[in-house]
């Protein structure tokens, strides 16, 4: 598990400054070497890393479920790179500004020898301070970019004032509650901020997010993106809870884009932790729960359309 | 039978050292060519080793042989040609795309894959250029004749080089990898993103095979000298399809060869026998006979020392292997 080799996974529209990013994150000096998967070559200026031109190939698995796309050309780079271990520390995946991240993030989860090998670090975003607002309104793919990501870099905070500083993180906070966001400018930010956050790790589910089981009512609303979160103040019941998850997940897969949980069940002494993408639901039971610990249970659903009713009602039923 | 107790030939293995992770391996007559994770062709001979930097500063992903020359596409972007005289050169060059398909003709013709892009260069130096909808991920050129079966997302390419009339599209939904064609050319096999096979006849009426239940990818495949057998990986045995009758392998059971608690890795048929080598993720090697499933021991598993490429000398007196941690060996068969 531990020599799993960490993938970051770098998103953000067009001209945000994720080419910014990624040569920063390349020329500090940290001691580590990369292996960068880019989509256009030329643009980043470092000789010593191993960069290798990805083309975007997004598959259908033939598994009859249409939202289970994967990156076919990341499975084969992924597949060359590993026979190369020992010359690279981590792996960094960039994206283009019109992708999908979910194709990605599913690869390391439906393919078996990508996740036997690699796992998905975080999905990190770069937003444009000035124009994210409006890319909101007009580009999908820029809003799916922020609905997906554990961490948005939102850059170029010194073209905008105060106030729309203000405003454009609103917006990101309708639509995505959960991730760390910073503010830079020239995406000038400690690298430990973007990378070996373990975001897809069950058991630093808890960590990343401290505040996570306090009730902090996050209730925002975008036209169509939205975050859905229910809290039960005590247990669910497994054989409620299980089947319920998971018929969600299947029937409303492909307007989920991310969802996470922490929920207690009754006799058990192990939080049971999940976290999903679209259909694949990964959970275990992670950690104790302390002792004089508040047993709470509370989910967390990000997507398109949700039907913020139906969830609610359906979580609260699964009361123990 | 188990591994353990299987009669064994492991004092008859010669060992060598190649330094790194063996992606591909070739015989040049009495020559092993090893083809490194690190760029290097390690040539073996006689107890002697001898290391040509094919791709200086990047990784070989893929290798073939005719008997002559050891042809390796690299990360760099390179198709090299070894010599079992330890010379080297550029084949082909491409600017950037990884070259991770490769396929010779005994004719001596080569083809690569660069990204969409299929490059066929015929025995006279002749090149021709095939763009496929998505990345070419496998090549096999057809037993006889210039024509090359190319694999890639939502099925396979049939394309004579050198002929102007539109390529053969082989549809099946699906990421298709390896590709193969067997020795009567009647088949072609692909393996698939979804573990599993899948084929087409030729001949006579172009139906569809589907060969599945594989508890993950095949990546290598063998067939028998004659081409009744299709050896494969992915599982934890050999599974063995019989392609003997007209139909191929639908409706019939395959053989599973060589149980054990370990994935097999490669697969590899004897020349002129029925007897398939099976190397695992493990790192044991066993050859199997087909007629009685006897075992023999060539290799013991070795901890972090998978197999990655085996083949069997041309008269199938010798079998060479190499494994994912740079050991590598060859096992010379009692006479």
């Amino acid at each position: 598990m531990s020599d799993k080799i960490p993938v970051t996974v770098l998103t953000g529209y067009l001209g945000a400054g994720k080419t910014t990013l990624l040569n920063r994150i390349l020329t500090e000096q940290h001691g580590k070497k990369y292996a960068v998967i880019v989509n256009e070559f030329g643009e980043i200026g470092i000789d010593n890393e191993l960069v290798v031109g990805a083309d975007e190939e997004v598959f259908e698995m033939n598994n009859g479920c249409i939202c289970c796309t994967v990156r076919g050309d990341l499975i084969r780079i992924l597949d060359g790179l590993m026979k190369r271990k020992g010359k690279f520390d981590a792996i960094i995946v960039e994206t283009t500004g019109l992708a999908d991240p979910a194709p990605v993030a599913q690869t390391f989860f439906m393919d078996q020898d990508v996740s036997d090998t690699a796992r998905l670090d975080a999905v990190v975003t770069v937003a444009d301070a000035k124009w994210l607002s409006d890319r909101l309104k007009d580009a999908p793919e820029a809003k799916n970019q922020i609905a997906f990501a554990d961490v948005i870099i939102l850059n170029k905070i010194d073209l905008v004032s105060e106030k729309e500083l203000e405003e454009v993180e609103a917006r990101i906070r309708a639509i995505n509650p959960y991730a760390k966001v910073h503010r830079t400018q020239n995406c000038a930010i400690p690298i430990s901020e973007v990378l070996d956050r373990k975001a897809f790790d069950l058991d630093r589910i808890i960590e990343i997010e401290p505040d996570f089981l306090e009730e902090g009512h996050h209730h925002h609303h975008d036209e169509d993106m939205q975050s859905v979160s229910v809290a039960i103040d005590g247990e669910v019941d497994p054989n409620k809870f299980m089947p319920w998850i998971s018929n969600l997940t299947q029937v409303e897969g492909p307007n989920i884009l991310r969802c996470k949980g922490i929920v207690a069940f009754p006799n058990e002494p192990k939080r049971f932790v999940f976290q999903g993408v679209h259909m694949i639901l990964d959970g275990d039971v992670q950690g104790d729960w302390k002792p004089g610990e508040k047993r709470s249970s509370k989910v967390v659903f990000i997507g398109r359309d949700l039907n913020e009713k139906a969830i609610r009602e359906g979580f609260l039923a699964t009361a123990a | 039978m188990t591994a353990g107790t299987a009669p064994s030939l492991t004092q008859s293995v010669t060992t060598i050292d190649a330094g790194a992770h063996v992606t591909a391996l070739g015989w040049l007559k009495g020559t092993v060519a090893l083809g490194l994770a690190d760029g290097g062709v390690v040539l073996a001979r006689d107890g002697e080793t001898h290391r040509v930097e094919a791709h200086p500063d990047a990784g070989i992903l893929v290798g073939a042989s005719d008997g002559e020359r050891f042809v390796t596409g690299g990360d760099d972007g390179r198709v090299a040609v070894t010599g079992s005289d330890g010379s080297t050169q550029t084949l082909a060059e491409t600017k950037g795309a990884w070259i991770d398909s490769l396929a010779l003709s005994p004719s001596g013709a080569f083809a690569y894959g660069a990204g969409k892009r299929v490059i066929a260069r015929d025995d006279r130096g002749k090149e021709k250029t095939l763009e496929v909808p998505s990345t070419a991920r496998g090549l096999a050129f057809a037993p006889k004749g210039y024509r090359l079966a190319i694999s890639h997302y939502n099925g396979a390419t049939l394309w004579f080089p050198n002929v102007e009339a539109k390529p053969e599209v082989l549809d099946w939904k699906g990421s298709h990898l390896d590709v193969t064609w067997s020795p009567d050319a009647r088949f072609v096999v692909t393996s698939m993103q979804e573990n599993a096979l899948h084929g087409w006849r030729l001949i006579p009426d172009k139906g569809h095979m589907r060969m599945s239940g594989y508890p993950s990818k095949t990546r290598s495949f063998s067939w028998s000298h004659d081409g009744k057998w299709l050896a494969t990986s992915g599982a934890e045995a050999a599974i063995v399809w019989p392609f003997e009758s007209k139909e191929g392998p639908m409706g019939k059971q395959p053989r599973e060869c060589g149980v054990r608690p370990a994935k097999v890795s490669r697969v590899a048929f004897h020349p002129n026998t029925y007897v398939l080598a099976v190397g695992y993720e493990d790192g044991c090697i066993l050859l199997i006979r087909m007629a009685d499933a006897s075992e023999l021991l060539v290799r013991p598993a070795v901890a972090g020392s998978g197999i990655t490429a085996m083949a069997w000398d041309k008269a199938g007196k010798r079998l060479a292997f190499g494994c994912e941690d740079g050991k590598a060996g060859i096992l010379t068969l009692p006479t």
